[in-house]
Protein backbone atom coordinates (compact mmCIF):
# COMPACT_ATOMS: atom_id res chain seq x y z
CA UNK A 1 0.00 0.00 0.00
CA UNK A 2 1.18 3.59 -0.88
CA UNK A 3 1.75 5.53 2.23
CA UNK A 4 0.03 8.58 2.30
CA UNK A 5 2.04 11.24 3.76
CA UNK A 6 0.29 15.02 3.76
CA UNK A 7 1.60 18.53 5.40
CA UNK A 8 -0.46 21.24 6.39
CA UNK A 9 1.05 24.18 7.12
CA UNK A 10 1.55 27.85 5.89
CA UNK A 11 4.76 29.16 3.95
CA UNK A 12 5.93 31.64 6.04
CA UNK A 13 6.26 29.38 9.53
CA UNK A 14 9.33 28.70 10.88
CA UNK A 15 7.64 25.78 12.58
CA UNK A 16 5.63 24.01 9.90
CA UNK A 17 8.78 24.58 7.73
CA UNK A 18 10.81 22.69 10.79
CA UNK A 19 8.19 19.35 9.30
CA UNK A 20 9.22 19.84 5.34
CA UNK A 21 13.01 20.12 6.92
CA UNK A 22 12.99 16.73 8.61
CA UNK A 23 10.90 15.00 5.61
CA UNK A 24 13.22 16.13 3.08
CA UNK A 25 16.12 15.44 5.29
CA UNK A 26 15.01 11.29 4.98
CA UNK A 27 13.74 11.91 1.94
CA UNK A 28 10.06 11.07 2.49
CA UNK A 29 7.77 11.97 -0.19
CA UNK A 30 4.71 14.14 0.59
CA UNK A 31 1.95 16.44 -0.14
CA UNK A 32 1.77 19.91 1.18
CA UNK A 33 -1.61 22.10 1.82
CA UNK A 34 -1.22 25.38 2.25
CA UNK A 35 -3.59 26.85 5.27
CA UNK A 36 -4.37 30.51 5.49
CA UNK A 37 -3.83 30.83 9.54
CA UNK A 38 -5.02 34.26 9.29
CA UNK A 39 -8.14 34.39 7.67
CA UNK A 40 -9.65 31.29 6.82
CA UNK A 41 -8.13 27.83 8.76
CA UNK A 42 -9.39 24.83 6.73
CA UNK A 43 -12.27 23.22 8.18
CA UNK A 44 -9.66 19.98 7.55
CA UNK A 45 -7.37 21.32 9.96
CA UNK A 46 -9.63 22.10 12.85
CA UNK A 47 -10.62 18.79 12.45
CA UNK A 48 -7.05 17.47 12.33
CA UNK A 49 -5.49 19.65 15.55
CA UNK A 50 -9.39 20.14 17.30
CA UNK A 51 -6.92 21.02 20.59
CA UNK A 52 -4.54 23.90 19.33
CA UNK A 53 -6.45 24.80 15.46
CA UNK A 54 -2.75 25.58 14.21
CA UNK A 55 -0.41 24.31 11.83
CA UNK A 56 1.53 21.77 10.99
CA UNK A 57 0.20 18.71 11.32
CA UNK A 58 1.47 15.84 9.60
CA UNK A 59 -0.94 13.64 8.12
CA UNK A 60 0.63 9.89 8.07
CA UNK A 61 -1.74 7.78 6.50
CA UNK A 62 -5.18 8.95 7.83
CA UNK A 63 -3.69 10.11 11.20
CA UNK A 64 -3.23 13.47 12.18
CA UNK A 65 -0.25 14.62 14.60
CA UNK A 66 0.50 18.04 15.57
CA UNK A 67 3.13 20.09 18.03
CA UNK A 68 6.32 20.37 15.28
CA UNK A 69 8.58 19.06 17.93
CA UNK A 70 5.88 16.13 18.35
CA UNK A 71 5.85 15.42 14.95
CA UNK A 72 9.79 15.46 14.39
CA UNK A 73 9.64 13.30 17.43
CA UNK A 74 7.28 10.40 15.01
CA UNK A 75 9.70 11.39 11.91
CA UNK A 76 12.74 9.83 13.66
CA UNK A 77 10.91 6.75 14.77
CA UNK A 78 9.17 6.06 11.52
CA UNK A 79 11.64 7.08 8.99
CA UNK A 80 15.07 5.56 9.90
CA UNK A 81 17.21 6.68 7.25
CA UNK A 82 19.41 9.98 8.18
CA UNK A 83 18.54 10.33 11.57
CA UNK A 84 18.03 13.85 13.58
CA UNK A 85 18.52 11.84 16.66
CA UNK A 86 21.56 11.10 18.57
CA UNK A 87 21.93 7.45 19.32
CA UNK A 88 23.02 7.61 23.01
CA UNK A 89 20.18 8.41 25.25
CA UNK A 90 21.78 11.34 27.21
CA UNK A 91 22.85 12.90 24.26
CA UNK A 92 19.25 12.65 23.02
CA UNK A 93 18.31 13.94 26.39
CA UNK A 94 20.35 16.62 25.61
CA UNK A 95 18.97 17.31 22.03
CA UNK A 96 15.34 17.35 23.33
CA UNK A 97 16.64 20.21 26.34
CA UNK A 98 18.07 22.32 23.62
CA UNK A 99 14.49 22.09 21.35
CA UNK A 100 12.67 22.67 24.30
CA UNK A 101 14.75 25.52 25.47
CA UNK A 102 14.54 27.04 21.92
CA UNK A 103 10.92 26.99 21.90
CA UNK A 104 9.98 28.02 25.64
CA UNK A 105 12.63 30.61 25.80
CA UNK A 106 14.68 31.65 22.65
CA UNK A 107 11.75 31.91 20.17
CA UNK A 108 9.73 34.22 22.63
CA UNK A 109 12.91 36.44 23.77
CA UNK A 110 13.60 37.12 19.72
CA UNK A 111 10.01 37.24 19.22
CA UNK A 112 9.15 40.05 21.64
CA UNK A 113 12.32 41.85 21.19
CA UNK A 114 12.01 41.98 17.36
CA UNK A 115 8.35 43.62 17.16
CA UNK A 116 9.25 45.83 20.83
CA UNK A 117 9.18 49.69 19.15
CA UNK A 118 12.34 51.03 19.72
CA UNK A 119 11.96 53.06 22.61
CA UNK A 120 11.08 49.70 24.63
CA UNK A 121 13.58 47.40 23.03
CA UNK A 122 16.66 47.50 25.53
CA UNK A 123 15.25 45.09 28.60
CA UNK A 124 14.26 42.70 25.46
CA UNK A 125 16.92 42.79 23.45
CA UNK A 126 18.90 41.84 26.46
CA UNK A 127 17.15 38.91 27.46
CA UNK A 128 17.30 37.61 23.81
CA UNK A 129 20.83 38.02 23.79
CA UNK A 130 21.12 36.38 27.29
CA UNK A 131 18.85 33.43 25.10
CA UNK A 132 21.45 33.23 22.53
CA UNK A 133 24.52 33.54 24.73
CA UNK A 134 22.70 30.24 26.34
CA UNK A 135 22.35 28.47 23.26
CA UNK A 136 25.50 29.63 21.50
CA UNK A 137 27.12 27.53 24.35
CA UNK A 138 25.10 23.94 23.30
CA UNK A 139 27.16 24.28 19.91
CA UNK A 140 30.98 23.87 22.14
CA UNK A 141 32.88 24.24 18.78
CA UNK A 142 30.48 21.82 16.39
CA UNK A 143 29.36 22.44 13.15
CA UNK A 144 26.15 21.91 13.81
CA UNK A 145 24.24 21.52 17.32
CA UNK A 146 24.01 18.04 15.49
CA UNK A 147 27.51 17.73 15.36
CA UNK A 148 28.78 16.82 11.41
CA UNK A 149 25.35 16.78 10.16
CA UNK A 150 21.88 19.01 11.00
CA UNK A 151 19.99 17.32 13.72
CA UNK A 152 16.95 18.40 15.98
CA UNK A 153 18.21 20.81 17.45
CA UNK A 154 19.32 22.67 14.11
CA UNK A 155 16.20 22.10 13.00
CA UNK A 156 14.20 23.72 16.36
CA UNK A 157 16.85 26.77 15.61
CA UNK A 158 15.61 27.48 12.36
CA UNK A 159 13.95 30.64 12.92
CA UNK A 160 17.24 31.94 14.62
CA UNK A 161 19.04 29.87 11.93
CA UNK A 162 16.88 32.14 8.94
CA UNK A 163 13.98 34.17 10.26
CA UNK A 164 16.22 35.84 12.82
CA UNK A 165 18.21 38.00 10.47
CA UNK A 166 15.21 39.03 7.80
CA UNK A 167 13.60 40.75 10.61
CA UNK A 168 16.35 42.03 11.95
CA UNK A 169 17.11 43.51 8.67
CA UNK A 170 13.27 44.96 8.68
CA UNK A 171 13.36 46.59 12.26
CA UNK A 172 16.91 47.66 12.57
CA UNK A 173 17.35 45.65 15.72
CA UNK A 174 20.74 43.83 15.81
CA UNK A 175 20.55 40.93 17.79
CA UNK A 176 22.35 38.35 16.58
CA UNK A 177 25.73 39.75 15.22
CA UNK A 178 29.11 38.22 14.12
CA UNK A 179 30.85 40.56 16.97
CA UNK A 180 28.18 39.25 19.72
CA UNK A 181 28.02 35.69 19.13
CA UNK A 182 30.65 34.18 16.28
CA UNK A 183 29.92 30.48 16.74
CA UNK A 184 26.05 31.32 16.46
CA UNK A 185 26.68 33.48 13.80
CA UNK A 186 28.86 31.13 11.75
CA UNK A 187 26.57 28.17 12.55
CA UNK A 188 23.69 29.70 10.72
CA UNK A 189 25.43 30.52 7.28
CA UNK A 190 26.26 27.01 7.48
CA UNK A 191 22.73 26.25 8.43
CA UNK A 192 21.14 27.81 5.00
CA UNK A 193 24.15 26.87 2.99
CA UNK A 194 23.10 23.12 3.66
CA UNK A 195 21.69 22.31 0.28
CA UNK A 196 18.14 20.20 1.63
CA UNK A 197 17.48 23.14 4.28
CA UNK A 198 17.59 25.75 1.61
CA UNK A 199 15.31 23.57 -0.17
CA UNK A 200 13.15 24.18 2.95
CA UNK A 201 13.50 27.52 3.70
CA UNK A 202 10.31 30.34 2.40
CA UNK A 203 11.60 32.52 -0.27
CA UNK A 204 13.44 35.70 1.15
CA UNK A 205 11.56 38.36 -0.72
CA UNK A 206 8.27 36.95 0.22
CA UNK A 207 9.42 37.16 3.99
CA UNK A 208 10.42 40.31 3.56
CA UNK A 209 7.85 42.09 2.19
CA UNK A 210 5.36 40.22 5.21
CA UNK A 211 7.39 41.34 7.97
CA UNK A 212 7.42 45.26 6.51
CA UNK A 213 4.00 44.92 6.16
CA UNK A 214 3.45 43.55 9.52
CA UNK A 215 5.37 46.11 10.68
CA UNK A 216 3.31 48.62 8.93
CA UNK A 217 0.24 47.55 10.53
CA UNK A 218 1.56 47.54 13.91
CA UNK A 219 2.18 51.61 13.27
CA UNK A 220 -1.56 52.20 12.06
CA UNK B 1 26.34 0.22 39.26
CA UNK B 2 26.16 3.27 38.39
CA UNK B 3 23.78 5.63 41.06
CA UNK B 4 21.22 7.50 40.30
CA UNK B 5 20.21 11.12 42.42
CA UNK B 6 17.29 13.40 42.16
CA UNK B 7 17.49 16.73 42.84
CA UNK B 8 13.80 17.80 43.93
CA UNK B 9 11.31 19.34 46.61
CA UNK B 10 8.41 18.02 48.25
CA UNK B 11 5.73 21.13 47.28
CA UNK B 12 6.32 20.25 43.60
CA UNK B 13 4.78 18.18 41.25
CA UNK B 14 7.60 18.11 38.49
CA UNK B 15 9.65 16.69 41.30
CA UNK B 16 7.11 13.76 41.13
CA UNK B 17 7.06 12.96 37.93
CA UNK B 18 10.40 11.87 37.94
CA UNK B 19 10.01 9.92 41.38
CA UNK B 20 6.78 7.89 40.22
CA UNK B 21 8.90 7.10 37.16
CA UNK B 22 11.77 5.85 38.98
CA UNK B 23 9.75 3.90 41.48
CA UNK B 24 7.38 2.69 39.16
CA UNK B 25 10.70 1.06 37.29
CA UNK B 26 11.98 -0.17 40.59
CA UNK B 27 15.23 2.06 40.15
CA UNK B 28 17.00 2.67 43.12
CA UNK B 29 17.94 6.20 43.94
CA UNK B 30 19.27 9.00 46.21
CA UNK B 31 16.75 12.00 47.03
CA UNK B 32 18.65 15.21 47.60
CA UNK B 33 16.15 17.70 49.45
CA UNK B 34 16.48 21.56 48.02
CA UNK B 35 15.42 24.44 49.67
CA UNK B 36 13.98 26.37 46.39
CA UNK B 37 14.96 29.83 48.32
CA UNK B 38 18.23 28.90 48.89
CA UNK B 39 19.67 26.37 46.27
CA UNK B 40 22.84 24.40 46.46
CA UNK B 41 25.87 25.08 44.20
CA UNK B 42 25.57 21.10 43.50
CA UNK B 43 22.10 22.18 41.88
CA UNK B 44 23.18 25.49 40.19
CA UNK B 45 26.23 23.45 38.42
CA UNK B 46 24.13 20.66 37.34
CA UNK B 47 20.83 23.01 36.20
CA UNK B 48 22.99 25.76 34.87
CA UNK B 49 20.03 27.36 32.39
CA UNK B 50 17.34 26.90 34.30
CA UNK B 51 18.71 26.51 37.97
CA UNK B 52 15.28 24.63 38.58
CA UNK B 53 14.21 21.16 40.07
CA UNK B 54 14.21 18.28 39.39
CA UNK B 55 17.21 17.39 37.97
CA UNK B 56 18.39 13.85 37.78
CA UNK B 57 22.10 12.73 38.14
CA UNK B 58 23.18 9.15 36.62
CA UNK B 59 26.40 8.40 36.56
CA UNK B 60 27.65 11.88 37.37
CA UNK B 61 25.79 13.25 34.03
CA UNK B 62 22.83 16.43 34.65
CA UNK B 63 19.47 15.58 32.99
CA UNK B 64 16.88 18.34 33.60
CA UNK B 65 13.01 19.07 32.91
CA UNK B 66 10.36 16.76 34.39
CA UNK B 67 9.49 15.99 30.71
CA UNK B 68 13.08 15.06 29.15
CA UNK B 69 14.45 12.95 32.02
CA UNK B 70 11.37 9.79 32.00
CA UNK B 71 11.89 9.65 28.61
CA UNK B 72 15.59 9.09 29.23
CA UNK B 73 14.54 6.87 32.69
CA UNK B 74 12.13 4.93 29.82
CA UNK B 75 15.42 4.56 27.14
CA UNK B 76 17.95 3.40 29.95
CA UNK B 77 15.64 1.34 32.21
CA UNK B 78 12.54 -0.10 29.25
CA UNK B 79 10.90 -1.91 31.76
CA UNK B 80 8.11 -1.49 32.36
CA UNK B 81 7.22 0.92 29.99
CA UNK B 82 6.19 4.05 30.60
CA UNK B 83 5.27 4.68 26.95
CA UNK B 84 3.30 3.48 23.92
CA UNK B 85 5.37 0.39 22.22
CA UNK B 86 2.90 2.15 18.82
CA UNK B 87 4.85 5.50 17.17
CA UNK B 88 1.59 6.90 16.91
CA UNK B 89 0.42 6.44 19.75
CA UNK B 90 3.92 7.53 21.10
CA UNK B 91 3.30 10.89 19.39
CA UNK B 92 -0.12 11.20 20.83
CA UNK B 93 1.09 10.74 24.71
CA UNK B 94 3.96 12.87 23.64
CA UNK B 95 1.58 15.65 22.36
CA UNK B 96 -0.34 15.28 25.95
CA UNK B 97 2.88 15.62 27.79
CA UNK B 98 3.88 18.93 26.11
CA UNK B 99 -0.02 20.43 26.42
CA UNK B 100 0.64 19.72 30.14
CA UNK B 101 3.77 21.39 30.75
CA UNK B 102 2.60 24.33 28.32
CA UNK B 103 -0.49 24.58 30.45
CA UNK B 104 0.86 23.48 34.42
CA UNK B 105 2.67 26.75 34.51
CA UNK B 106 -0.10 28.31 36.65
CA UNK B 107 0.04 25.25 39.23
CA UNK B 108 3.44 25.59 39.73
CA UNK B 109 4.03 26.64 43.47
CA UNK B 110 7.26 28.09 43.29
CA UNK B 111 6.29 31.83 44.30
CA UNK B 112 6.79 33.86 40.98
CA UNK B 113 4.80 31.98 39.04
CA UNK B 114 1.08 30.68 40.61
CA UNK B 115 -1.26 33.28 40.18
CA UNK B 116 -3.92 30.74 41.57
CA UNK B 117 -3.87 31.49 44.96
CA UNK B 118 -1.08 34.54 45.45
CA UNK B 119 -3.42 36.74 43.37
CA UNK B 120 -6.98 38.14 43.82
CA UNK B 121 -9.92 39.98 41.68
CA UNK B 122 -8.92 40.00 38.12
CA UNK B 123 -5.68 38.86 37.93
CA UNK B 124 -6.79 35.49 39.98
CA UNK B 125 -10.44 35.34 37.84
CA UNK B 126 -7.83 35.01 34.87
CA UNK B 127 -5.86 32.17 36.52
CA UNK B 128 -9.40 30.39 37.01
CA UNK B 129 -10.66 30.62 33.72
CA UNK B 130 -6.95 29.72 32.14
CA UNK B 131 -7.35 26.25 34.40
CA UNK B 132 -10.72 25.49 33.25
CA UNK B 133 -10.43 25.66 29.87
CA UNK B 134 -7.38 23.05 30.39
CA UNK B 135 -9.17 20.66 32.01
CA UNK B 136 -12.41 21.27 29.41
CA UNK B 137 -9.76 20.13 27.00
CA UNK B 138 -8.69 17.22 29.38
CA UNK B 139 -11.92 16.60 29.64
CA UNK B 140 -13.51 16.78 25.86
CA UNK B 141 -10.07 15.55 24.18
CA UNK B 142 -7.80 13.83 26.17
CA UNK B 143 -10.16 11.32 27.72
CA UNK B 144 -12.56 10.59 25.22
CA UNK B 145 -13.18 6.71 24.75
CA UNK B 146 -13.55 5.91 28.39
CA UNK B 147 -10.19 5.04 28.61
CA UNK B 148 -8.64 4.30 32.24
CA UNK B 149 -5.59 6.73 31.59
CA UNK B 150 -4.56 8.81 29.17
CA UNK B 151 -2.56 5.89 27.19
CA UNK B 152 -5.41 3.51 27.88
CA UNK B 153 -5.49 0.38 30.44
CA UNK B 154 -1.93 1.07 31.81
CA UNK B 155 -0.56 4.04 33.85
CA UNK B 156 1.69 6.25 31.31
CA UNK B 157 3.86 9.43 31.31
CA UNK B 158 1.18 11.10 30.14
CA UNK B 159 -1.07 10.30 33.40
CA UNK B 160 1.86 11.26 35.29
CA UNK B 161 2.26 14.70 33.32
CA UNK B 162 -0.67 15.73 34.85
CA UNK B 163 0.04 14.59 38.18
CA UNK B 164 -0.82 18.12 39.58
CA UNK B 165 -4.25 18.32 38.45
CA UNK B 166 -4.87 14.88 40.30
CA UNK B 167 -3.51 15.93 44.01
CA UNK B 168 -1.94 19.96 44.01
CA UNK B 169 -4.86 21.31 42.38
CA UNK B 170 -7.38 20.30 44.98
CA UNK B 171 -4.84 21.75 48.02
CA UNK B 172 -4.33 24.45 46.07
CA UNK B 173 -8.06 25.31 45.42
CA UNK B 174 -8.35 25.25 48.77
CA UNK B 175 -5.47 27.59 50.11
CA UNK B 176 -7.24 30.06 47.65
CA UNK B 177 -10.51 29.25 48.56
CA UNK B 178 -11.62 28.82 45.19
CA UNK B 179 -13.56 25.71 43.93
CA UNK B 180 -12.57 24.89 40.18
CA UNK B 181 -12.76 21.46 39.87
CA UNK B 182 -16.34 20.30 39.69
CA UNK B 183 -16.59 16.55 39.40
CA UNK B 184 -20.20 16.34 37.80
CA UNK B 185 -18.71 18.73 35.06
CA UNK B 186 -15.64 16.84 34.08
CA UNK B 187 -16.81 13.34 35.33
CA UNK B 188 -14.10 11.53 32.89
CA UNK B 189 -11.60 13.46 34.33
CA UNK B 190 -13.37 12.76 38.34
CA UNK B 191 -12.74 8.54 37.08
CA UNK B 192 -9.00 9.39 35.58
CA UNK B 193 -8.37 10.72 38.79
CA UNK B 194 -9.29 8.22 40.34
CA UNK B 195 -8.10 5.62 38.86
CA UNK B 196 -4.61 7.72 39.21
CA UNK B 197 -4.73 7.66 43.11
CA UNK B 198 -5.40 3.91 43.23
CA UNK B 199 -2.00 3.37 41.61
CA UNK B 200 -0.12 1.99 44.28
CA UNK B 201 3.07 3.72 43.67
CA UNK B 202 0.97 6.77 43.16
CA UNK B 203 -0.96 6.32 46.59
CA UNK B 204 2.22 5.54 48.43
CA UNK B 205 4.25 8.77 46.99
CA UNK B 206 2.13 11.66 47.15
CA UNK B 207 2.84 15.10 48.30
CA UNK B 208 1.53 15.29 52.51
CA UNK B 209 -1.51 17.42 51.71
CA UNK B 210 -2.04 19.28 55.16
CA UNK B 211 1.66 20.01 54.82
CA UNK B 212 1.16 21.76 51.32
CA UNK B 213 -1.87 23.28 52.60
CA UNK B 214 -0.45 24.67 55.71
CA UNK B 215 2.26 26.12 53.30
CA UNK B 216 -0.19 27.67 50.94
CA UNK B 217 -2.26 29.31 53.19
CA UNK B 218 1.06 30.72 54.77
CA UNK B 219 1.80 31.88 51.96
CA UNK B 220 -0.94 33.28 50.77
CA UNK B 221 -1.72 35.31 54.00
CA UNK B 222 1.73 36.80 53.70
CA UNK B 223 1.56 37.49 50.01
CA UNK B 224 -1.94 39.37 50.30
CA UNK B 225 -0.94 41.08 53.81
CA UNK B 226 1.79 42.51 51.98
CA UNK B 227 -0.32 44.24 48.79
Amino acid sequence: MAEEVKVFGAWGSPFSRRVELALQLKGVQYEYIEEDVHKNKSPLLLKYNPVHKKVPVLLHNGKPIAESLVILEYIEETWKGNPILPEDPYDRAMARFWAKFIDEKCLPAIWKAGWSPESEREKPVEEACECLKTLESALGGKRFFGGDKVGMVDIAANFIGYWLRLIQEVTGMELLSAEKFPELFKWTDEFVSCSVVKGSLPPRDKLLAFFKARIAETMD
Amino acid sequence: MAVVKLFGAWTSPYFYRVIWALKLKGIPYECIEEDLLNKSPLLLQYNPVHKKIPVLVHDGKPICESTIIPQYIEEIWPQPSLLPSDPYERAMARFWIKFADDKLILLALSPSISKMYRASGEEQEKAVKYILEMLETMEDHGLIGGKKFFGGDKISMVDMAFGAVAHWLGVIEDAAGLKIFEAHKFPRLQSWIQNFKEVPIIKENLTDRDKMFALLKRRREMLLASK
